[in-house]
């Protein structure tokens, strides 16, 4: 198995980038509008933004250390 | 005269009262600078949001053993610039404690509050001078310096850290929203259409007054 996708998979502190991720989503939106509705509708858009982006960023180091490993 | 206000792109117009007060008690307690000017939804938001952040970073960052919020402090020397509570100070109230720990470790005084946002010990430095109560060998296993706190802590020093830091960063944000309102992407300006600029030229050119020979 791929050393960084074994160390991503039993590292159990990527969960505490969950309550990050939701603080950082709630206040952003939350700077954007005034009425609950839009601020919660632009915070889930946000933390998929967020989360899509990390997937991105670790599927490229992944690719990357397969490449240089073999 | 009239009181600053901000329209929204939905009508309705946000009361920001006095922003520069509502600014500084936003930076004081996230939300407070909000309550006062009645959004009190968006206060509770930003209390809960900024300071659960800031609260679970010191929890991270702390035991009942060394002291809590150890990750909050102040020290400003070659041996430890402590560069994140540039960040953390975006929260105003919740870190002078670490401020009132500083100016007492400065002045060579035993830290508060079981060492409660306390800087670390310096490695070379001196110890307070232990009250009169407690013995030497007490005094100094209670002083802790930085490599005894990453050491206890592990990668919760780091985590605390950045919590908290994140928690400042927010902070930072609500105290804006605070001070100017909302900030809301301006919409695209609507394309002319082509048939409407020829329209436009043709009815300039009939009230151009006609030249006679």
């Amino acid at each position: 198995m791929e050393p960084l996708l074994a160390a991503a998979l039993s590292i159990n502190q990527l969960w505490y980038a969950v309550p990050l991720i939701v603080a950082v989503s709630l206040v952003y939106a939350a700077t954007r509008h005034e009425e609950m509705g839009p601020i919660l509708h632009h915070a889930v858009h946000i933390g998929v933004w967020i989360v899509g982006f990390m997937a991105v960023v670790f599927a490229i180091l992944l690719a990357m250390g397969w490449w240089v490993s073999s | 005269m009239s009181e600053p206000s901000k329209k929204v792109p939905s009508e309705k117009t946000v009361l920001l009262k006095d922003p520069v007060l509502a600014a500084f008690l936003a930076w004081l307690v996230p939300g407070l600078g909000h309550l006062y000017q009645g959004r009190t939804g968006k206060a509770i938001l930003f209390f809960i949001c900024i300071l659960g952040t800031f609260a679970y970073g010191c929890y991270l960052g702390g035991d009942a053993k060394i002291g809590w919020a150890r990750v909050v402090y102040f020290q400003w020397d070659e041996e430890d610039m402590r560069l994140p509570f540039l960040c953390q100070m975006g929260m105003g109230l919740p870190t002078l404690p670490a401020v009132v720990q500083a100016y007492r470790a400065g002045h060579g005084r035993e830290p508060l509050w079981g060492q409660f946002m306390a800087p670390p010990r310096r490695a070379g430095g001196a110890l307070p001078a232990p009250r009169p109560a407690r013995n030497a060998e007490g005094a100094l296993a209670e002083q802790w310096t930085l490599d005894d706190l990453h050491f206890h802590l592990r990668p919760y020093f780091e985590l605390g850290t950045v919590f908290t830091m994140i928690a400042g960063l927010l902070n930072v944000l609500a105290v804006y929203d605070a001070w100017g309102g909302p900030v809301f992407a301006e919409p695209a300006p609507a394309p002319k259409d082509a048939k409407d600029e020829d329209d436009q030229d043709l009815e300039a050119e009939a009230e151009r007054p006609a030249t006679g020979s």
